[in-house]
């Protein structure tokens, strides 16, 4: 089911929380709406749900107008950040509950089975008659997953569906959760506010700020090309140096950096700790080590340039390097921003 | 067991338990003792007399109706209490302890002015042949009154802190309001819904005050047990009050244990497997 | 399409007949079943006129009850508060065994019929009770005096002060006495500057409802007082003697005063849970160990 969101809006009070988002997800997709706190992302996704009204805009499934329609109507199948689980009814009972209630009735033999299918989809077999308080954190969540998918959603909406798990858990479901939506091919969008996350595992991914949509576009795009300084520092570490762009080369504490597209005038030049590296003659950035973390494929080296900001770069774990060192931080790529 | 860090054991539970055996366990155990002293066959024949049999059956009847009449009411009221807002809101939510408040003497003799056949209520009620005054009607009414407060107060607050997350869930699922309340909402109240009813019915079968005024006071019809215990203390039958008290003293403890055990029961599914 | 601004979506029970008849279903039943009672007592006390209301007020005996039944609160509650507060720091700032065996029995007066509790302290101080006897040889009067009256009023609200703190002071922990006594403070230093003020609007609210029910207590005091007129009746009790004798108009008068009592309670409450104290759940909750 192809989901069209037309300049929408949202008010909470006299705080708006979303400002004329408009986004289109194809049938089939993998969307992550990725932001900040207070970003408007949760927002958006409930009002996709029905579980808010949008004050202005359109929310179309397909090409029906589905802006008004109640949420128990809407046929979407959601998860809740922290799984809204029934605690009186088994694993079992929890996936059934939306066959068990609809208006198509079903034979219990049938939805016995249903679920039966889908604790092997999940990879629950044997749990079904757990309640949800004797389980892990990781099985409530596929619990909360079987649970939407039961009742064959249109769409899949998932409201932060890691932030409440363990690391190591979060990256095992993150892969599994890719694999589930190659096999069913359903349309999904889930709401996160971390980076990796969002990269890994989105077709695209859209980054909001504010309540309004900053730039989206596949894990690739918003990387190589991010549309402003937000989206760059949002999407992971980056230094920051205030330079001078003039005929297309961007200058700061004696680097030269290529300016792309930025105009002349002041501008602000970004580059990761990977896109930096050190060197004992320039041209570059002049600067005195003052502390060397190692982790491990790398070490981190933090340094003081010149104009007294502080830099972080990432050399190769083998580099003899020093507190106390003075020498030139060098750029291998950088983006400049015109202020 | 960890080191206790903190002084005042021995004060404050000393205290404690200095007072709860003085003024709670040692009066209930002279009750008991007493009761007990009259040997089994004394014991049955005053506690199964068929006045005595009368009031039970008065008393635990009209308890259980009020009861169940407070179970709607009370729901209903912390329902409308929680998740609505209208005009008056919050001096409804305070009346709902002036049963609690007011004096049982009090709502005696007030219900029984308001019930009167020529009170506010009573005359428009006998003008439909309908008597409540100095009948089980008016002790009913009095238990209704007096025991209110306890399903209201305890379903409030977990009706307060229900996870509206779990309400959205089972909208997505598709289930329709009477569904929802019936399979989602409703089970999670049960654990509360069964501590106010077991406090609301342990108080009806011991009120005193509220219902003496109204009940009309007949052996045999309208003659609480609480009542009987002291019409036998005024005839100086010291043995029949102890021994009917025991019953009603055994009753309440019962009803607790039957309570704790449903309540354990009812939150099974909490327990980590 | 117009939009309305921030509508929400109807949670269950919102359809808005459902909720105009339940809203009203509660406020009729609310009104005939709690208000009108109440509104009753004024209509009756002043049915002859203020002078009636006056006189009933200015009578030695009533004057009597009322006297009664204050200095029975004044020694009842007080003394029910320092067991509340002890028994609040006894289960919640430590773990020993047959902890919530002593919670229930805490709360074992809230079961107990009134009329069972006066009975049972007529077995213990009575002539017929354990103490009676040696009692009466050394001419010691409780039962049918004073000390049965304040006696019997202290089991019935027994449980009140503590049932505010022990649910309070459990959520709060030990950490913040812990850490007063870890910086040397001794142990009723921590008490007062620490405990104390935490819990002050809880233990107010205890107090007061504890007030109310001391002075409204009816069903245990008329079995241990004796009803002698004049002597040891509290107001509850001058109040039956007075609709008894046919003295309507005397009897709600004097059930006017505790009426103002039982509404001076509920204005206190809304303005101590405004504060943060009370509606909590029940002292069962408090029973579960905590830390490791």
């Amino acid at each position: 089911m192809k989901i069209r969101l037309d300049n929408v809006i949202k008010t909470f009070d006299t705080f708006r929380a979303v400002h004329g988002v408009s986004l289109e997800v194809e049938s089939g997709e993998l969307i992550a709406l990725l932001g900040p706190s207070g970003s408007g992302k949760t927002t958006i996704l409930r009002m996709v749900a029905g579980l808010e009204y949008a004050d202005g805009g359109h929310i179309y499934f397909g090409d029906q107008d589905a802006t008004d329609i109640p949420v128990r109507d809407r046929g979407v199948g959601f998860v809740f950040q922290h799984y809204a689980l029934f605690p009186h009814m088994t694993v079992a009972e929890n996936i059934g509950f939306g066959m068990s209630v609809s208006k198509v009735k079903r034979e219990k033999a049938a939805i016995a089975e249903r679920v039966n299918q889908l604790l092997k989809l999940v990879r629950l077999e044997g749990l079904g008659d757990r309640f949800p308080a004797q389980i892990s954190g990781g099985q409530r969540q596929r619990v909360a997953l079987a649970r939407a998918l039961a009742v064959d959603p249109k769409v899949l909406l998932l409201d932060e569906p890691f932030g409440a798990l363990d690391a190591n858990v979060r990256h095992d479901l993150r892969r599994w959760l890719r694999e589930i939506h190659q096999e069913l091919g359903i349309t999904t969008i889930f709401v996160t506010h971390d980076q990796e996350e969002a990269l890994d595992l989105a077709d695209r991914v859209v980054i909001l700020k504010e309540g309004q949509i900053v730039q989206q576009g596949t894990p690739q795009e918003v990387c190589r090309e991010p549309k402003d300084a937000f989206v760059l520092k949002f999407l992971g570490d980056a230094n920051r140096l205030a330079g001078e762009v003039s005929g297309g080369i961007a200058r700061a504490g004696g680097a030269e950096i290529a300016a792309g597209g930025a105009s002349d005038g002041p501008a602000e030049i970004y580059a990761r700790p990977r896109d930096l590296d050190w060197s004992a003659e320039g041209p570059g950035v002049s600067a005195t080590v003052s502390r060397v973390l190692d982790r491990p494929g790398e070490r981190r080296v933090i340094a003081t340039a010149v104009t007294g900001e502080p830099l972080e770069l990432d050399v190769d774990p083998e580099r003899e390097i020093a507190a106390g060192d003075t020498g030139f931080v060098t750029f291998r790529r950088a983006k400049v921003f015109a202020l | 067991m960890r080191r206790n860090i903190l002084p005042g054991l021995r004060l404050s539970l000393g205290i404690t338990l200095f007072y709860v055996g003085l003024i709670v366990v040692l009066p209930l155990a002279a009750l008991v003792v007493k009761a007990a002293s009259l040997g089994p066959a004394e014991y049955w024949l005053i506690v199964s007399s068929s006045r005595a049999l009368a009031s039970y059956r008065v008393t635990a009847l009209s308890a259980l109706v009020a009861t169940v009449f407070n179970l709607f009411f009370g729901l209903a009221l912390a329902w409308v209490l929680t998740r609505y807002r209208f005009p008056g809101r919050r001096i409804v939510d305070a009346m709902v302890d002036l049963p609690f408040a007011l004096p049982t003497a009090v709502a005696g003799i007030s219900l029984t002015a308001l019930f009167s056949s020529n009170g506010w209520f009573g005359s428009l009620l006998s003008e439909a042949g309908i008597k409540v005054a100095y009948t089980p009607i008016g002790i009913m009414i009095a238990m209704c009154f007096t025991s209110l407060p306890f399903i209201v107060r305890t379903v409030q607050p977990v009706l307060e802190d229900l996870d509206p997350a779990l309400e959205e869930a089972a909208q997505s699922l598709g289930g329709s309001d009477w569904t929802i309340f019936r399979k989602v909402i409703l089970p999670l109240l049960t654990p509360a819904l069964l501590a106010g009813l077991s406090l609301s019915f342990a108080r009806s079968l011991g009120e005193f005050g509220a219902i003496i005024f109204i009940a009309g006071n007949q052996p045999m019809s309208t003659e609480i047990t609480a009542l009987l215990i002291f019409i036998r203390l005024e005839e100086y039958d010291y043995q029949a009050a102890a021994a009917i008290a025991s019953v009603l003293l055994l009753t309440a403890f019962a009803m607790l244990a039957v309570t704790n055990w449903l309540q354990a029961r009812a939150l099974r599914y909490t327990l980590k497997g | 399409m117009a939009h309305t601004a921030s509508r929400k979506p109807p949670r269950v029970g919102d359809s808005p007949i459902f909720r105009r008849s339940l809203i009203g279903v509660v406020l009729i039943l609310g009104a005939l079943l709690i208000v009108a009672p109440l509104l009753v007592i004024g209509h009756e006390a002043f049915k002859q006129g203020w002078k009636v209301y006056i006189d009933t007020l200015s009578h030695p005996d009533t004057r009597h009850a009322i006297m009664l039944t204050v200095i029975t609160a004044l020694i009842a509650v007080p003394v029910n508060t320092a067991f509340g507060v002890a028994a609040a720091w006894a289960i919640t700032k430590f773990d020993f065994r047959g902890k919530r065996l002593l919670l229930v029995v805490i709360e074992i007066p809230f079961s107990v019929s009134p009329i069972v509790a006066g009975v049972a302290y007529l077995f213990v101080y009575g002539l017929q009770g354990l103490f009676g006897p040696w009692l009466d040889d050394h001419d010691i009067k409780i039962l049918f005096a004073l000390p049965g009256i304040i006696l019997a009023s202290m089991f019935v609200t027994a449980p009140f002060v503590a049932r505010e703190l022990i649910p309070l002071m459990q959520a709060q922990g030990r950490d913040l006495e812990e850490a007063a006594t870890s910086l040397g403070a001794s142990g009723w230093r921590t008490f007062f500057s620490v405990t104390i003020p935490n819990v002050k609007w809880a233990l107010l609210y205890g107090v007061v409802l504890c007030n109310a029910r001391v002075m409204g207590e009816f069903g245990a005091v008329s079995v241990v007082s004796g009803n002698i007129r004049g002597q040891t009746n509290t107001l509850p009790l001058h109040i039956e003697l007075l609709y008894h004798d046919y003295q309507a108009a005397g009897a709600f008068a004097s059930a006017s005063i505790l009426a103002l009592l039982a509404v001076f309670t509920i204005i206190a409450k809304v303005a101590l849970e405004r504060r943060g104290a009370g509606r909590r759940k029940t002292l069962s909750d408090a029973a579960a160990p905590t830390g490791p």
